[in-house]
């Protein structure tokens, strides 16, 4: 057992804990300041705003020895008889002065600065700095840099911690970033003919501790105060970053990264980042179309009202399937556990020989990995394998979308329903065709596509902000989440569609339908209980619940 | 004293000094010869121990003990650094010792690497000196080819490669891990200590760093022993047990107002006075002196009065300097206004500051621009009290910083204003006779460009 002292109040740290001054601060509640740290990162020490006083305990008199100057904390470790002194009038001078010294030349232009909100120059000099100004430079400027086609440099506001050049030499290992000049002429700036331009190139912008980089896509959109956010999950690819999506009045502004040390560590990559927008895309599909060849139009183009849609499906699929048809369901790898379970449930009500397949699997192009370990996968959704799972509940044959395919081609099956939710196009015209004969064709995508063309039921699905549910990525770690925005007007999420049809009764919860199938699978038996914010490995569970 | 003679200067205005047959014939790389046969590298750190000579690059570190840092049993590869990087306002002794007798420097840093279990040798060379880059490439070349460099030297088991790295004229890089990394081909930051160099250095593997007049100081040891080198200099102070005396031969550079400027080869402990007389011919223009810089002006100043100051390691510190630094003493005459100083030496730091540091990237900044504002007439009282705070809360003493440059950005600017206070204050008043009572901050912010 070690023990560490922080302004006189001992903690406690595990043999195994390689923490620093700040960390181990963190775990009594005293937040040391910095810029230049970041627990991602290498240790450069230059900002010099976690200096602290240190010291070490004596185990066997129990004598205190200080340090007879300041160090930076992220550069001590704390180990057993460590001493961090915080609070004292040495500490707080020195943060003083160096918020003083950065704002020297800053140009403290916060009221045109995205950053203004979530910026540390201002909390910290809130908190830490001087009340007067005492330097008196008076011109500066505010000069606006590209670096890269996604990323702005606001030059002046930069305080120089580095963690934008570290990120780039040592995660996205594509060192763009360097600094240029020396002293207080020296910024940050990309090499010549080599701008800031790879998959996770927005991360820089969430490691500024101040507004100098700043995210074109986001600059000048929303005030970061307006902003509520909900912990979430990216469905770009199978790693299932967590996320936070962030939005105002059921608009997504912006996702950042969530920090979880199992997936993706404090980063995302930028077709996540950026994957938001087909959310609020004006071609989405918004409502629920019925087409003439199942039921002959009265004249009225209105869509049909969501209740009588959930009675109107299941008749018309009852009367495809007849005495001597089949339903085929493709479970889309989009879709969440829970709403997997309960299309399954209700297709085998429908028709209790249903077919049960994996939906479509996007892959593009192979895994790429980085030197700092973040992984893009070619698997271009969420929760294949958690599809795989629920559909194995129902058929331990688990069919794929291609054994759908041919038994629509081959007559097998005389009605489907295709659930979508694919963002990007995912279906060519002769795929398509093989769905020709279906009697009653149901498709539930967010775009139109050549299926959604033969569909006699044309349903929306909804993106990632607007699911709730559970995700198991490719790693086998579940992680559940929650709905972030309302979708457009006049779509129902697939989740609520199905609780209805199933004859659910109030609003639709995951957290029932998660312990009721949690119950019947052994493989998901650790889904149980509530998921954790950083999900659970179902890998280590199944392990320990066969041991 | 006064029988002192150079030995470390000996070859100067001898004609072709730079050649090894000079250098041989004055006795060079006979030591190494006899130590390769009949020493092991162990005996060469004794040796060099027992003789307590200190670092010359401005620490004054005991070499021999820097030299016992390095881990034991190491497989290697282990290397050896020999700083050139000269660049202290005022120095130029390595040039001398590079251009003039550059055998001596690589005898020296053979049998340091001898001793350290380097078998590589990186000189890191300042830019501005292309005359020693000529001289110590052709020494080189002439080692290679009498066997003193290269494979299995002189028949005996120890190889050595040096080679020659000119820098590309940064301060920073005579900083012992600027110069590691501008050797590995980055930007000379300094980095954060621990790990020190000797555990883990250049391309991560132990590292000596030596200046060129250490090594030098090697081979006069290693040739005339121990007791030669510790009959010279100042003996540790006896109530000091942590001071480890100051022995041996040091290159004096001085330069400034005096009559013969140059580099002059003294037992440690002469004083700046006996510097002044014996050496520069006295004061020029038959004017008096006012003041001197100690050891380059990173080691703040001192008053005429303080002329009678021993250089050596401890001498500039009992009189308020930091220390002896490079032994580059700069003579200000009376005629010298202490505000240009000052000047002089804050455009120094602000232009070599390596900016890694917020407090020394803006501190030498700011202090700069205040002196500036000074010498434009618009100086206020409370602007030398401002300057005074930067001077003593940034560097590595007070714990801001990763390295020294910044303690030696505050040691002139605290000196000066300590020491010559009154003459600040007569020259703020005198050219802002309006506003240099002025206390309130001075409004900042006139323009914002919008972007």
């Amino acid at each position: 057992m070690q023990t560490v002292i922080v302004n006189g109040q001992e903690i406690e740290i595990g043999a195994t804990d390689r923490l620093n001054g700040i960390q181990a601060a963190r775990r009594v509640g005293v937040e040391i300041p910095h810029y230049c740290w970041h627990p991602g990162l290498s240790v450069v020490a230059s900002c010099r705003m976690c200096l602290v006083e240190t010291g070490t305990r004596d185990k066997a008199t129990g004598k205190i020895t200080m340090v007879p100057k300041l160090v930076p904390a992220c550069q001590t470790p704390a180990v057993d008889g460590s001493v961090f002194v915080t609070d004292s009038d040495i500490v707080k001078a020195s943060r003083a002065r160096v918020e003083e010294a950065l704002l020297i030349d800053h140009p403290i232009d916060c009221p045109i600065c995205d950053k203004a909100g979530e910026c540390l120059l201002q909390d910290y000099h809130f908190e830490h700095g001087q009340a007067q100004r005492r330097a008196d430079i008076k011109p500066f400027t505010s000069r606006r840099r590209e670096v890269g086609p996604t990323v702005s440099l606001f030059v002046d506001r930069c305080v120089m911690c580095t963690r934008c050049v570290r990120f780039t030499r040592e995660v996205s290992g594509t060192s763009e970033l360097m600094v240029i000049n020396r002293g207080s002429k020296e910024e940050i700036d990309s090499f010549p003919g080599f701008p800031l331009d790879n998959k996770l190139a927005g991360n820089v912008v969430d490691l500024c501790p101040v507004g100098a980089l700043g995210d074109k896509d986001f600059l000048y959109q929303q005030r970061v105060w307006f902003l509520e956010n909900q912990p979430n999950v990216c469905g770009g690819c199978s790693t299932g970053c967590s996320i936070s999506t962030e939005f105002h009045q059921d608009t997504v502004y912006r996702l950042k990264p969530r920090e979880n040390p199992h997936i993706n560590k404090w980063w995302i990559c930028d077709d996540g980042r950026y994957g938001w927008h087909h959310l609020h895309d004006p071609a989405r599909i918004l409502s629920a179309a019925r087409s003439e060849s199942v039921s002959p139009s009265n004249g009225s183009e209105k869509s049909p009202e969501w209740s009588d849609v959930v009675v109107a499906l299941r008749k018309d699929l009852g009367v495809a399937i007849g005495p001597s048809g089949k339903l085929g369901v493709s479970v889309s790898p989009m879709l969440t556990l829970e709403e997997a379970w309960m299309l399954c449930t209700l297709a085998r009500e429908i028709d209790p020989g249903a077919m049960l397949a994996v939906g479509y699997v996007p892959s593009i192009g192979s895994d790429e990995t980085f030197p700092g370990g973040f992984m893009i996968r070619a698997e271009k959704c969420p929760n294949r394998l958690g599809v795989e799972q629920i559909v194995a509940m129902f058929d331990p044959s688990v069919r794929s979308w291609n054994d759908l395919v041919s038994s629509a081609s081959n007559g097998e099956i005389t009605a489907a329903w295709i659930s979508g939710g694919y963002p990007f196009p995912w279906i060519d015209q002769t795929t398509a065709d093989a769905f020709h004969t279906m009697s009653c064709l149901v498709v539930q995508d967010l775009f139109d596509s050549p299926l959604t063309k033969k569909a006699h039921w044309r349903l929306p699905s909804v993106g990632f902000a607007e699911r709730a549910g559970t995700w198991i990525n490719a790693s086998h770690r579940a992680q559940g989440f929650s709905w972030a925005i309302r979708p457009p007007a006049g779509v129902w999420p697939e989740g609520r569609l199905f609780w209805n049809m199933l004859g659910r009764k109030g609003l639709y919860d995951p957290g029932v339908i998660r312990r009721e199938f949690a119950t019947g699978s052994a493989a998901l038996s650790a889904l149980f209980d509530d998921i954790p914010a950083h999900g659970i490995d179902l890998r280590i569970s199944q392990l320990a619940s066969s041991t | 004293m006064s029988d002192f003679q150079p030995v470390l200067l000996a070859g100067i205005g001898i004609t072709d000094s730079f050649t090894r047959a000079s250098y041989e014939e004055r006795g060079g790389y006979a030591a190494l010869r006899q130590t390769l046969t009949e020493k092991k590298p162990t005996d060469v750190i004794d040796i060099i121990k027992a003789s307590g000579l200190r670092g010359r690059g401005g620490a004054g570190f005991p070499t021999g003990l820097k030299w016992t840092f390095l881990p034991k049993d190491h497989p290697g590869p282990i290397y050896l650094c020999i700083n050139a990087d000269e660049s202290e306002p005022g120095t130029f002794n390595n040039r001398i010792l590079m251009e003039e007798d550059p055998h001596q420097v690589l005898e020296g840093t053979i049998l340091s690497a001898y001793a350290t279990r380097a078998t590589t040798a990186y000189i890191y060379l300042r830019y501005e000196y292309p005359a020693s880059w000529d001289r110590m490439q052709s020494a080189i070349d002439e080692c290679y080819a009498a066997g003193y460099l290269g494979n299995k030297i002189l028949g005996s088991s120890f190889s050595l490669n040096i080679y020659l790295h000119r820098g590309a004229a940064a301060y920073i890089c005579g900083e012992e891990t600027g110069l590691i990394e501008s050797l590995e081909g980055k930007r000379a930051w300094p980095r954060i200590k621990p790990p020190f160099p000797a555990v883990e250095g250049l391309f991560h593997k132990p590292t000596v760093v030596n200046n060129i007049e250490t090594v030098a100081c090697v081979a006069q040891i290693v040739r005339r022993g121990v007791d030669w080198f510790r009959s010279i200099g100042v003996p540790s102070d006896p109530a000091n047990p942590r001071d480890p005396g100051s022995y041996g031969p040091k290159l004096y550079c001085l330069s400034g107002h005096v009559n013969r400027p140059g580099c002059y080869e003294a037992p440690l402990g002469i004083t700046v006075r006996e510097l002044i007389d014996r050496f520069g011919g006295g004061v020029w223009k038959n004017r008096k002196a006012k003041a001197a810089i100690p050891g380059g002006i990173s080691m703040g100043i001192l008053t005429e009065a303080e002329f009678d100051t021993p250089l050596d390691f401890s001498g500039p510190g009992k009189v308020g300097c930091l220390g002896l630094g490079t032994a580059a003493v700069v003579v200000l005459d009376e005629t010298v206004s202490m505000i240009d100083f000052l000047y002089n030496s804050c455009r120094f730091f602000a232009h070599e500051s390596c900016g890694q540091c917020t407090p020394c990237r803006e501190g030498t900044s700011w202090s700069l621009r205040m002196i500036e504002r000074i010498r434009a007439g618009k100086g206020r009282i409370k602007d030398l009290d401002l300057l005074l705070e930067i001077g003593t809360t940034i560097g590595m003493m007070p714990g801001t910083t990763i390295c020294g440059l910044a303690d030696g950005a505050g040691w002139p600017i605290k000196n000066t204003i300590k020491k010559f206070r009154d003459e600040c204050e007569d020259y703020v008043k005198r050219t802002n006779p309006t506003g240099w009572m002025v206390n309130e901050p001075v409004p900042a912010l006139a323009i914002v460009n919008g972007h």
